[in-house]
Formats: C-alpha cells, sequence, structure tokens
C-alpha cells in the first residue's frame, strides 16, 4: 500500500483532506500528498474507515484540486530523526531542516506523539534552579522538571523574560555544561524569532540549542504537530542524553487556535469559544512531557507562554493550561505601563512546587517565610494603595503609610530589575529582607522571632520623608 | 469475532452482532481493551481505554464476556492502579518509564500468599448469604482485611479452606447457591464497576470526619458517610486541601483518584505517604492510602472510568465494616471525558458542550456515598469529597452548578484568599455546609458544648468584618466606630490565628477538635472582652496596639494537640492583659464594672 498513489480525494476544506475507498489506512499513519504542481505535503491520517479517511495536511489545504492530488499512505507514524547532532539546529514543525543544512542521518527515529508516562516512574522535581530574577526565584522558585508557564497579553515583554531565562538559569553549585535549550515557536513573528536567535547567539547557548519554527505567514496547522516534535526531541535529549533540557513553547495560544481550526473543519462540538471539548487533554498531552524519571540524570523543565486574549485569565486557553501546570508567572500590563521590568503580578502568579524546592537544604532555611510573608504584606500594601486612591495618601494612618511605601519599594526594587541582571538567590534574600525592614517586625505574623532577630533590621522611614 | 469499521480517537466502531451493552471486547492486534457504550443492529460504539493509533480498519475484535470489573481482594492497599485498575508499579517494573498499550496485567499480585483465617462458627452445610464474612486476612500489622462472599452469591456452605497461606486465586471455599450448581470462593472476587454494591440498609450519618482542619472541622463540617465537594480556580489549592484531608482524616481507608490531573501531585504523595505517620494507628500512611492514577496525560476514556473504579474499591471495604474515604480529584476532568465521549458520538450538546445526562450521571455518582449497615450486619461508610475545577474560576458552570445541587458540604476555594496565601482558601461566605446540626452533639461531646455557639458567633463577626471591608474600602477606616474598627480586628485574629492553617507546619497541619474549639475559644475571648472596653471609653487605637494581638495569631503554631491544658492557660494572659486597661481607664472605679471583671471561666 505505501507504493501506491491515490487519487480518491473527494473533499478538501480546512487544512482537511477527505479521502473515499481506501481500505484498511492505520489510525495517525503518515501520508504524503502531492499537488498539481508535483509538490509534496505532509499529512496524517485522524480518522479513518473503510469508506472515509480524513487527513490533516500540515501544509494546508490551499490551491489542491481533488483531482490533481494524490496521496501515499506511508504506513508509519509521524516520527523524528533523533541524534546529538541536533543541537544547534533549526527546524520546521515537522522536523526539516530550517537552516539551509541537510537532513539529520540517523537510525534513531521516534513516535512524535510519544506515550504517557507512568505515574510512578516520575521522580519529583525537587532541585532549585536559579534564573537570576528575584520575582522568580523568590517568590515563585522554579525546579527542575516543572512546567512553568508564561501567562502574557499582547505587547508584554513574555518574549524578553523567557529569553533571559533561557540565558540565566542554572542550579545553585553545580558547573554548567550538562543543558539544553528546545526553543519551540509557534506563529510568532519574524522579528520576535529574529530577537531569540540573537539572544542565544551572544550569551553563546546557540550550540545547545535545538529550534523548531513555524512563523506567524507560515501554514497554522503545522503547529498542531510542532511542540510534540519539540518535546520528542526534549525527551530523548533529557532521558536518553542525561541533558537538563528547558523548552520554551511560544506561543500556546496560537497552537489552541490551530486546533480550533482543524476542530471546526472536522465538524467538533466546541466547547467554550468554539474550542473543543478536548482542548484539556490535547493540551495535557503536550504540557504533561515535562518532568523527571527516576534513576535517569536528565529533566525537562517547561516555560510554555500563552498569551491571554485581551489580558483575559479565564480565557480558556489560559484557564486550562493554569489547571494542568505547575503554577503560573502571570505578567501585568500595568506594571509594564509603568516600565517595570519583569514586569510580573506578583499576586495571580503562583509556583506549586516550590514548597519542596526551597528552604534549609536548597536555597536558605528562611526562604519559604519570606516568600509567604512578602506576599502577605505585599497583597495589604495593594489594598492600602486602593484605598489611598479613594480617601488620599494624607489620610492615612502611619502604619498605613508605611505599606504605601513598601508597595512603591517592593515594585522599584524588587520586582524591577535590568535585562541583563543576573542576581542570586542570596542577594535576592537579602533585598527581600531589606524592603520588609520598613514595616513593624509585629505584623510580620509569617516570620518566626529568630527570623526577626536574625535578618531583621526596623528602619522606620522618617515621616518628613513620605 | 467481530472486526473494526471506523476509528474515531478513542471511539471505534465494530461489527459485533450480539455484544451486550457494557460489555467490555479487545479490539486489533494489540488487544486494546475497550467498552461497549452504544449498538446499532450488528455494529457496536467501543470507547477504548487506551490510544487508538495505528488501529486499522478490518482488525479483529472480540468480546470478554464480561463488564468493566474491579477485582476485589487482599493487596489492594498500597498501590497505585490506574483507571481501569491496572498496576502501574507493575506495569512500570514490566515496560519501563512509558506506558505501553495492550499490557492487561491483573490487579491483584497472583503470586503472593496471604494468611487466612476461617471464621471459626462457620460450618459446611450452614448457609452464608452474600456479603458475609468468611474468614480474615492481615493485611498490614493494622489492617484485617475481611474476606466476603460475593454480594451476588450465597446458599449452603460447602467447604471452608482451613486457616493457612493461600494466593488470591485458591479457592478457599466451595458453595452450593439456590439453584444447586456450585460455585468456588476464593480470597478475591470481582464487581461490575458501574453497578453500586448492596447493602442491608441505610442508617442515618451523624459522626464528623475529622480532616484536622479548622476551616473544614469546625466551620463546615463533614460527616462519615457525607458528600462533599470542593471547587475552585487553578491556583485556590484545591490539591493540598484534599492531600491534607487523605493525610489526617480519621478514616479506616483513604482512596485518592486522581483523575486527569498532574502526574506530579500523584507522585508527590508516592513519595511522602510512605514516610508519613498515620496519626490514629501509627503506621505508615501508605498502609491506608489505594491510588487510582489516570493523569490528565493518560487516555480519556479510561479517567471516565476512574472514579467509579475508585468508589467501587470504597464500597468493597465499606462492606468489611470500614469507614471510608474517597476522594475524586476532579470531578471536571471526569465530566470533560464524558463530554469528549458524547462530542464524539455526535450527542446533543445542552450546556457547554456537555451532554443531557451529565446532571444525572453525577448524582448517581455521589449517591454512591453513605453510612450502611452491610449485607453481613455490620456498620460501614463512604465518603465522597469530590473536587471540582470550574472553568475560569466561575461557579455557574454546569458541573459546579450540578454538583452543588447533590452535595451537602460546600468548601468553596477563593482565588483572591489564595492570592493573599491565606490558606486553606476555604471561602466562608461561599461555603456551606449542611450538617452543622448533625455534627453538634459530637462537637458538644468531644470538644465543648458551646462548640456551636462559638461557631455561629465568629461566622457572625467574620460575615460582619466583610461588609465593614466594603465600607472602608469606600470611606476609609477612619468612618468606622470604635466598636467596628474592633470587630474588624477581631475578624482579622480569626483569620489569621484560626482559619489560616499551614500544611507545612508540622505542629499546624493537623488541628484535634479539642485545640481547634479552644483556639476559637481564646480569641473570642478577646473579642468580647475588647468590646467590653470600648463601652468603657478605652480608645480603640490603644487596644490594636496590645502585643497580645500578635501573640493570639501564632497560638496555633505554639501549642501542639497534646498541649491543650498549657494552650487555656492563655486565658490566663488575656484577662491580666485586659484587666490592666480596666484598671487604668475604669477610674473612678464604677462598683459594678470592677465585679463583673470577675466573671471568669473557671
Amino acid at each position: 500500500m505505501t507504493g501506491k498513489e491515490y487519487r480518491m480525494a473527494c473533499a478538501a476544506r480546512g487544512g482537511l483532506l477527505f479521502m473515499r475507498g481506501v481500505p484498511g489506512v492505520a489510525l495517525g499513519g503518515r501520508v504524503q500528498v502531492r499537488d498539481h504542481r508535483n509538490h509534496k505535503r505532509n499529512g496524517q491520517v485522524i480518522r479513518t474507515s473503510n469508506d472515509l479517511i480524513l487527513v490533516q495536511v500540515f501544509e494546508g489545504t490551499e490551491n489542491l484540486g481533488l483531482d490533481t492530488t494524490w496521496v501515499r499512505f506511508l504506513d508509519a507514524p509521524f516520527e523524528i530523526t533523533l541524534s546529538p547532532d541536533l543541537l544547534g539546529r533549526v527546524f520546521s514543525g515537522i522536523g526539516q531542516p530550517r537552516d539551509h543544512r541537510p537532513p539529520l542521518i540517523a537510525a534513531l527515529k521516534r513516535n512524535v506523539n510519544g506515550a504517557p508516562m507512568n505515574p510512578v516512574a516520575r521522580a519529583y522535581p525537587r532541585e532549585f534552579i536559579q534564573t537570576g530574577i528575584s520575582t522568580i526565584d523568590c517568590l515563585n522558585s522554579l525546579v527542575r522538571g516543572q512546567k512553568l508557564p508564561l501567562f502574557s497579553g499582547s505587547g508584554l515583554p513574555h518574549n524578553r523574560l523567557a529569553a533571559q531565562i533561557v540565558r540565566q538559569a542554572r542550579l545553585l553549585g553545580e558547573a554548567e555544561g550538562n543543558f539544553a535549550v528546545v526553543f519551540g515557536a509557534m506563529g510568532i513573528s519574524h522579528d520576535d524569532a529574529r530577537f531569540f536567535q540573537e539572544s542565544f547567539e551572544t550569551s553563546g547557548v546557540l550550540r545547545n540549542v535545538v529550534m523548531f519554527i513555524n512563523l506567524a505567514d507560515d501554514p497554522p496547522i503545522e503547529r498542531l504537530i510542532l511542540p510534540r516534535t519539540a518535546l520528542t526531541v526534549a525527551e530523548y535529549l533529557a532521558f536518553d542524553l542525561n541533558r537538563h533540557v528547558l523548552v520554551v513553547l511560544s506561543d500556546m495560544t496560537h497552537y489552541a487556535e490551530a486546533l480550533r481550526e482543524v476542530a471546526t473543519a472536522k465538524g467538533d462540538v466546541p466547547a467554550r469559544k468554539g474550542y473543543p471539548g478536548y482542548l484539556y487533554s490535547d493540551l495535557a498531552e503536550i504540557y504533561e512531557r515535562a518532568g523527571r524519571i527516576k534513576e535517569r540524570s536528565g529533566s525537562i523543565t517547561l516555560i510554555p507562554v500563552v498569551s491571554m486574549p485581551s489580558d483575559d485569565i479565564t480565557h480558556p486557553i489560559p484557564d486550562l493550561t493554569g489547571y494542568i501546570t505547575e503554577g503560573q508567572i502571570v505578567l501585568s500590563r500595568e506594571l509594564h505601563n509603568r516600565s517595570l521590568y519583569p514586569p510580573i503580578n506578583i499576586p495571580p502568579s503562583l509556583s506549586r512546587l516550590m514548597k519542596d524546592g526551597i528552604g534549609a537544604a536548597h536555597t536558605r532555611e528562611d526562604h519559604p517565610r519570606i516568600a509567604s510573608q512578602l506576599y502577605a504584606s505585599y497583597a495589604h500594601a495593594l489594598e492600602v494603595r486602593m484605598l489611598a486612591s479613594i480617601i488620599g495618601a494624607e489620610d492615612l494612618s502611619e502604619s498605613d503609610r508605611q505599606y504605601l511605601n513598601f508597595a512603591d519599594d517592593f515594585e522599584q526594587r524588587f520586582v524591577n530589575q535590568a535585562e541583563d541582571e543576573d542576581r542570586s538567590i542570596i542577594d535576592t534574600l537579602t533585598l527581600a529582607w531589606d524592603i520588609l525592614s520598613q514595616l513593624p517586625p509585629e505584623t510580620l505574623s509569617r516570620l518566626t522571632e529568630a527570623d526577626l532577630a536574625r535578618y531583621h533590621h526596623w528602619t522606620p522611614v522618617a515621616m518628613e520623608e513620605l | 469475532m467481530g472486526e473494526i469499521l471506523e476509528i474515531n480517537g478513542p471511539i471505534v466502531t465494530v461489527h459485533l452482532p450480539g455484544v451486550l451493552n457494557g460489555a467490555q471486547v479487545s479490539i486489533g492486534a494489540l488487544d486494546l481493551i475497550g467498552e461497549v457504550i452504544g449498538l446499532d443492529g450488528e455494529r457496536a460504539v467501543v470507547q477504548v481505554y487506551e490510544s487508538t493509533e495505528s488501529l486499522r480498519p478490518g482488525e479483529k475484535v472480540e468480546p470478554l464476556g464480561h463488564p468493566l470489573v474491579a477485582e476485589l481482594g487482599p493487596g489492594l492497599l498500597g498501590q497505585i492502579f490506574d483507571g481501569v485498575q491496572r498496576p502501574l508499579a507493575s506495569i512500570f517494573e514490566r515496560s519501563g518509564a512509558y506506558l505501553v498499550r495492550g499490557l492487561n496485567l491483573s490487579p491483584l499480585d497472583r503470586q503472593k500468599t496471604w494468611t487466612f483465617a476461617p471464621a471459626p462458627d462457620h460450618k459446611p452445610g450452614q448457609r452464608l448469604e452474600g456479603g458475609e464474612v468468611l474468614g480474615t486476612v492481615q493485611e498490614t500489622p493494622s489492617f484485617v482485611h475481611r474476606i466476603l462472599v460475593p454480594p451476588d452469591l450465597g446458599g449452603e456452605l460447602l467447604e471452608l479452606a482451613p486457616a493457612g497461606d493461600y494466593t488470591v486465586d485458591q479457592v478457599i471455599a466451595r458453595i452450593r447457591d439456590r439453584t444447586g450448581s456450585p460455585s468456588e470462593l476464593r480470597l478475591y472476587h470481582r464487581w461490575p464497576v458501574r453497578t453500586p454494591r448492596p447493602y442491608r440498609r441505610r442508617e442515618a450519618v451523624g459522626i464528623p470526619l475529622i480532616t484536622g482542619q479548622r476551616i473544614l472541622d469546625t466551620f463546615f463540617p463533614l460527616l462519615k458517610g457525607g458528600k462533599a465537594a470542593i471547587p475552585g480556580p487553578f491556583g485556590a489549592g484545591k490539591t493540598m486541601v484534599q492531600q491534607q484531608i487523605a493525610r489526617w482524616s480519621d478514616a479506616d481507608i483513604v482512596i485518592y483518584v486522581g483523575c486527569g490531573e498532574r502526574g506530579n501531585e500523584l507522585v508527590d504523595i508516592l513519595e511522602t505517604f510512605p514516610t508519613l505517620t498515620d496519626p490514629y494507628s501509627g503506621r505508615p500512611l501508605m498502609e491506608r492510602t489505594l491510588l487510582v492514577a489516570n493523569t490528565s496525560n493518560m487516555p480519556v476514556v479510561a479517567r471516565e472510568a476512574s472514579i467509579y473504579v475508585g468508589v467501587t474499591m470504597g464500597e468493597y471495604f465499606r462492606d468489611q465494616g470500614y469507614d471510608v474515604v474517597v476522594v475524586a480529584d476532579s470531578t471536571s476532568r471526569w465530566a470533560e471525558a464524558l463530554r469528549e465521549v458524547a462530542g464524539r458520538l455526535g450527542q446533543m450538546p445542552v450546556e457547554e458542550g456537555h451532554p443531557a445526562y451529565l446532571a444525572s450521571r453525577l448524582a448517581a455518582f455521589y449517591e454512591r456515598a453513605g453510612c450502611v449497615e452491610t449485607l453481613a450486619g455490620k456498620h460501614g461508610s463512604v465518603t465522597l469529597i469530590g473536587a471540582v475545577s470550574p472553568p475560569g474560576g466561575d461557579f455557574s458552570e454546569p458541573v459546579t452548578s450540578h454538583t452543588k445541587d447533590i452535595v451537602q458540604t460546600f468548601w468553596a476555594l477563593s482565588k483572591s484568599l489564595a492570592d493573599m496565601r491565606h490558606y486553606p482558601a476555604v471561602d466562608w461566605t461561599a461555603s456551606f455546609s449542611a450538617y452543622v446540626g448533625a455534627a453538634a452533639p459530637w462537637w458538644a461531646v468531644h470538644a465543648d458544648p458551646n462548640w456551636a455557639e462559638r461557631r455561629t458567633k465568629a461566622l457572625e463577626l467574620l460575615t460582619e468584618a466583610d461588609e465593614l471591608a466594603h465600607v472602608v474600602n469606600l470611606v476609609g477606616p477612619e468612618a468606622l466606630s470604635p466598636e467596628q474598627r474592633w470587630v474588624l480586628e477581631s475578624a482579622g485574629l480569626i483569620r489569621e490565628g484560626v482559619l489560616q492553617q499551614s500544611a507545612l507546619d508540622p505542629v499546624d497541619s493537623f488541628c484535634s477538635p479539642q485545640k481547634q474549639f479552644v483556639l476559637l475559644d481564646l480569641i473570642l475571648e478577646i473579642h468580647r472582652r475588647g468590646t467590653r472596653l470600648l463601652t468603657l471609653g478605652v480608645p480603640v487605637q490603644q487596644l490594636l496596639n496590645i502585643p497580645l494581638l500578635g501573640h493570639a495569631k501564632r497560638l496555633k503554631t505554639g501549642y501542639g494537640n497534646d498541649q491543650i491544658e498549657a494552650l487555656r492557660q492563655f486565658a490566663t494572659e488575656i484577662q491580666n492583659t485586659f484587666e490592666r486597661f480596666l484598671q487604668d481607664y475604669a477610674q473612678p472605679p464604677p462598683a459594678s464594672s470592677a465585679v463583673t471583671d470577675g466573671e471568669q471561666k473557671p
């Protein structure tokens, strides 16, 4: 059957090609489509019976004629070739070279869909990664094997932040070198793609990077397979070559939109905002490939970028993502407009795996409590700020004015940092104590007496400065 | 023998005349297992528990002759199963880190032997009914596994094996049923998971399930045999609350069903529970725990089955006379699995794509909770706690709103509390418990007769403070009367000193009912005395600055569950502090106030 080409298309729409009368075709099989100009396209069988076959064409179904389209069923799943030579290369979503170099040749090939990891095989992630960014290291600590998305909005510097994390991320007390980066770009602009490329080049990590690029003007259906290809490579690097792999996927919203496009063409019942009911399971198949495996030294840490349509965190894509990932870093337009970088919105941001990756064994003994205290104090300070905007700062009590000051200082000195500023976790914690010392010790109920005695230097800001 | 006609994701249409609806079938060369969910002439619609990739039309289909069943017998505890009860640890040993398809291992270890002790009063010739206890197996040092006659069987006992070591496959008894045909009984039996196990009768619920979490036990109690839901948007701490319940609740068995959730959360349980000690038996916590794990990346159809597998195992332990807690995390993912299958079948969607039978399926599931008198005359219970993950945190969405109609205890988690790192982020205005009245007698006996009154008072303060907070947000705190500012402060004390509870703090993680009451009582005492001082003209600012308030917030971590008496002594400190004020301000002393000050708790 692999040798035969069929010309039995009966319909083509929305990236799907409908074929009649080809019996016994396997689900998920790879397909080669040849159009009237003899150009080849790639596809995959997504529904099959003896009467009708649905083929998803990654390059789209534009310019296909029903009578002039030839389809060859390759009778094999979608696979990618794996070898250490992947590093430093740039590919398309289906694994074809985009860097004008020859395709990889190696014996090892794997199905890009992977297989679900047995929960019993997982090792719990607990190794602290220092990103050099105070708001992440101190308040939303990232650990190896975690999946921590960046929730952003259009125009916010999520790509700059992701690039900074890639440049600066390292494990405390371990020599660098054993890491790799897999970068999957879905529907991002040429400018953003160039920015990442240059950022990897200037920081000298490029030889440890594998890039999978599908730009905004590339066929959208290819975005459906791109993260799977990228993560198959990441699994190979992590669990065959024992690398610590950081995977950045930008932007998952474009992925979900492509999924919706195909689902609509297939006639799937829509659930919310036209997205199919299986969006959660589909996203989980991608995100859950991050992690660690028992008795293997590599790891996959996943940082997907999710741009929230209209900054709406309840939109299905960020919402379902948040239910799968182990926390989220939320960017704030308000902080960005006040020229703060990185504009990380503290209250809704969260790292679920932080509790086991910080503290005496990993960072410093007081870390868990100071993070909790900063959250609590800042939350209170924001309430005070809201109150001040209504009744005016003059009418605030002295204690409230201390909080107002604390909020400003926290944002300007702690949240705000330069794009090339790499703060050690100890520097970050020192800074945190410095800022918390503006508040009277008795209001800091999340800290122990011992913490306060050791680190807190109560320096009330003189009233005339307020 | 039939053949595959069409493959559409996990839904496969087959030609298989005569198969029963609900029966299991084996599909294709890989022997994937599926379940018939619809019939149309000679065609059957099958949902397959594993990925259908690489299946092709024309491959063979074989009926297995039974519906989806759970194996019930010794060896369940401490295990982790997937959604159709395959043993994940054995699969890991067999096939490595990734799940391979078509590997169908039996849930219970066939090699392992168990020491069986027959029930002493059973003699051949005697009648045995379904559900009666044949004998026992000491499964762990603290757990006696009662071997039951399958509920759908019964008759004359022909033979009962003597005490000794048996594998689960060996015959331990023979019974001749009413029709005269003999049956062999083993240490385990099978039960179809979608059919509730029978019992003699339902009993009224009345004993609280103690979870050691103050906001749950004191404010929104759940009873053994009751049903509860924990809805909350992502990041509100659902998982943490459920894990705390799994850790600390005073049940005999805890079954945790990870239904479409994160893999790492189960790993967390798998790694930490064996190191934790069951506070009631002193044994490793894992010995009373059983996990069903169908994580979000595992096949969606097995996810739909997972909660039935979990609750069936729960009912099995209930039938042995135990109190069981089944935690289903999350029922929303289960509903989504239902929706995905319904969508692929082209069924008409009603609300947000969910099929019309969502509400009835949910209700039927929660009805499997309850306190019962078992067929053997014992008393057991299944408490069901379902997490709900409402899209966008919107509690009006179908799964949350239907669940709210069904459950009696509703622990609503709030994103804004979680954002303030107020954990557990249970919202005291949106939560409810219909069991307060039923729980009160227990609390009156085991903690204090004033429990119900204190609980009401605290909730009133919290509610009043919430209203006052709106005023403050509009016009500032200066606009409030001194009494109102004191209410705000007292509510803050309740929030920080009682409601907030750190799961990570070794002292505070579990709070005994007695400590729960004393903490609340002390803080209400501060409120009461402060209010009195205000009426005597003490400026509220002075009260707000008392260092005692800071200490009150830390009482929860300062005194362990075994230091209740020492904790009670804090009342003296409260008394001394406030009396000092009284001496300063009550001059010239109106004789009456000095006297009323003497009304102390003994």
